[in-house]
């Protein structure tokens, strides 16, 4: 079975599933870096667009394209209300009642999605245009993955564009390096925050979407992928763009091969790697060291 | 009583003029309510000798959430992985008795609980350097690691199945654990539950306890006053490990079981749930929490789920943005403006 799959099929399998861990965990690495909140309920928000994606196709019948758009922007606006309403009277609080209040916010959407789309697992279809294999002249491998990895690699370098060249970037990265001092010189971190988080949760929203495909999509899929979240965010280092997508890529990469060499304890790696690494480097591999 | 570990006790006797130094030399001594758990612990098994297998649950989940208090009520440890102790005190116990190897379930405890014990020190002796979101990961990563370790080792631990059926042999040679009625089960978790609550109340009133305290509120100032605050959370992470284990070693004789679930990220969330629910850094927190939980859990859960977790997601948040002292701070919030009426 190895000697069946080459190395860049294997490298490409990877690289997409890593980039959907990228998406996913992006927002929650930046507003951590921002507010040092820890929110456990981001996959939560990944869920709840994945199923606004997948139910807006199989149901309403928008093409790919709308429906992520439509999670997206519902994920976002859902997030705004929360954040407006209840993570705001959290942000001064200790992080034992940031983890109580997240992991009462997954319950609380883990029974809303089963309540509103029953607890079965929903599939993605789809659309023709992304199905099927793609020659890529060195290998033959699926159109799908191929898609994820480039639209991955086009969403890098558009948040890393605005994160180095425009006025909010260089607003966000002054936040993250020192929430005092950015707030002292007049940048107002709240509606920062209030634009990241949104921004964060619409992008875990599209990584739920993408990655149905694979991950699948049930009620239990905030909990079930939480770890590997807070892995690729706290592995990269709070609030820096390049250091979840490397650290994602990685992850994704390892598991990936990890899982067809050694089924069964693969995943033991990963964990123990983390370990070892946030020893090492407490902050991450792109951490600032003084947070 | 006079206690010598407590500093308090060579100013017993304050003056009347003196309220806060009485107060702090009486903090230590037993109060007439401290006896309520217990007589409710021997009042449940007269009472309901239907439901003592539900009872050992409960007791099991209040020791574990008690060991839990040890390390994040008192010393502010705080981890997402406690579920780490309690499955590899589970499965010292279940790995002993499943391959024949030891059975008397007392003394496998005291071995769950230096098996556990090993575990904390020795990953608090790397962990315990680090805090906030660090620690929490540390913390989750290696409870998650020892998981996957137990699913890997399929031959010895039995892998996802676990090992069902263990032979466990009677406490002190005589009483028989009976899957089918569960009193030998339900009085053997109270004696223990007793036996370390004992240990934990003297521990936390102890000089010790006062520093742990100490370090939680103002870790800077502990380490400006020369106090060896490293040393202090390690020693402190390891018996609370060591706890955990004992309640884990417990459940895996009761139940006559082991599985992944002892390891799992549900049972470290749980725990933390049931603990705050309560209240933590107060010792009983441990007990109005687990009864709260698992009466609710046990009735709801079955026949409503999906309710259940609505439930308890409304009830984590509320408690999260307003309550953050659990049932016990609301009690004594409300106890403490009776009085103040009364008093006016």
């Amino acid at each position: 079975m190895i000697h069946g799959i080459d190395v860049a099929s294997m490298i490409l399998g990877g690289l997409s599933a890593g980039t959907v861990l990228f998406i996913v965990s992006v927002g929650l690495s930046v507003t951590m870096g921002l507010m040092g909140f820890v929110n456990l309920a981001h996959g939560a928000f990944a869920m709840v667009g994945g199923y606004v994606i997948v139910l807006a196709m199989n149901r309403a019948h928008l093409d790919f394209a709308a429906a992520l758009a439509l999670g997206f922007v519902a994920t976002a606006a859902l997030s705004v209300v929360l954040e407006r309403t209840l993570y705001r009277r959290l942000y001064r609080a200790g992080e034992l009642d940031q983890v109580l209040f997240t992991i009462g916010l997954i319950f609380i959407f883990i029974a809303a999605t089963t309540l509103a789309a029953g607890p079965d697992s929903q599939t993605l279809q789809l659309p023709p245009a992304l199905e099927g294999q793609l020659d890529l002249g060195f290998t033959q491998y699926r159109t799908y993955s191929v898609f994820l990895i480039a639209a991955g690699a086009l969403i890098v370098s558009g948040l890393w564009l605005v994160f180095e060249r425009t006025r909010l970037g260089a607003q966000i990265r002054a936040t993250v390096d020192n929430r005092r001092m950015a707030e002292s010189l007049g940048i107002n971190v709240n509606r920062l925050f209030t634009i990241t988080f949104a921004f964060g949760s619409g992008m875990a929203a599209l990584g739920g979407g993408l990655g149905a495909e694979f991950l699948g999509l049930d009620p239990q899929y905030a909990l079930k992928y939480l770890v590997y979240f807070l892995i690729a965010v706290s592995v990269g280092g709070l609030g820096s763009i390049t250091g979840v997508y490397v650290a994602s890529l990685l992850i994704g990469t390892l598991d990936f091969v990890l899982k067809l060499y050694l089924p069964k304890g693969g995943t033991m790696f990963i964990y123990a790697l983390t370990i070892l690494l946030l020893l090492w480097r407490p902050q991450g591999l792109f951490g600032r060291r003084d947070i | 009583m006079t206690d010598p570990a407590t500093p308090a006790a060579a100013v017993v006797v304050a003056p009347p003029d003196r309220p806060a130094a009485g107060a702090l030399a009486r903090r230590h001594r037993w109060r007439w309510f401290e006896a309520l758990p217990w007589i409710a612990g021997v009042a449940f098994y007269f009472a309901f000798p239907d439901y003592l297998g539900f009872g050992a649950d409960l007791l099991i989940a209040i020791l574990f959430a008690l060991s839990l208090d040890l390390a994040l009520g008192y010393a502010g440890i705080i981890t997402l992985g406690h579920a780490a102790f309690f499955g590899a005190g589970a499965y010292t116990v279940g790995l002993l008795a499943y391959h024949g190897i030891w059975t008397e379930p007392i003394s496998s405890l005291a071995v769950a609980a230096l098996a556990a014990a090993a575990i904390g020190f020795a990953s608090g002796v790397v962990l315990l350097r680090t805090r906030g979101l660090t620690l929490l990961m540390l913390t989750l990563c290696t409870m998650a690691l020892l998981q996957e370790a137990a699913n890997m080792a399929h031959d010895v631990t039995g892998g996802f199945d676990g090992l069902p059926s263990l032979p466990i042999a009677p406490v002190f040679g005589r009483f028989d654990f009976n899957p089918l009625y569960a009193d030998t089960q339900y009085l053997f978790s109270l004696g223990v539950l007793a036996a370390c609550f004992l240990v934990v109340r003297r521990l936390v009133y102890s000089p010790f306890g006062q520093s742990l305290a100490g370090i939680r509120e103002n870790l800077l100032r502990m380490h400006a006053v020369g106090a060896p605050v490293q040393r202090r959370l390690l020693v402190c992470y390891t018996i609370s490990a060591a706890i955990a284990g004992i309640a884990g070693g417990l459940w895996a004789q009761a139940n006559a079981y082991v599985n992944l679930s002892a390891l799992d990220l549900d049972r470290a969330a749980t725990v933390l749930i049931i603990l705050i629910l309560g209240g933590y850094g107060r010792l009983y927190g441990a007990f109005v929490g687990a009864v709260a939980y698992m009466l609710l859990s046990h009735f709801l859960a079955e026949v409503y789920p999906t309710a259940w977790q609505l439930g308890l997601g409304i009830m984590l948040v509320t408690i999260a943005l307003f309550a953050r002292n659990g049932i016990l701070g609301i009690g004594e919030a409300l106890w403490r403006r009776l009085r103040r009426r009364r008093a006016a």
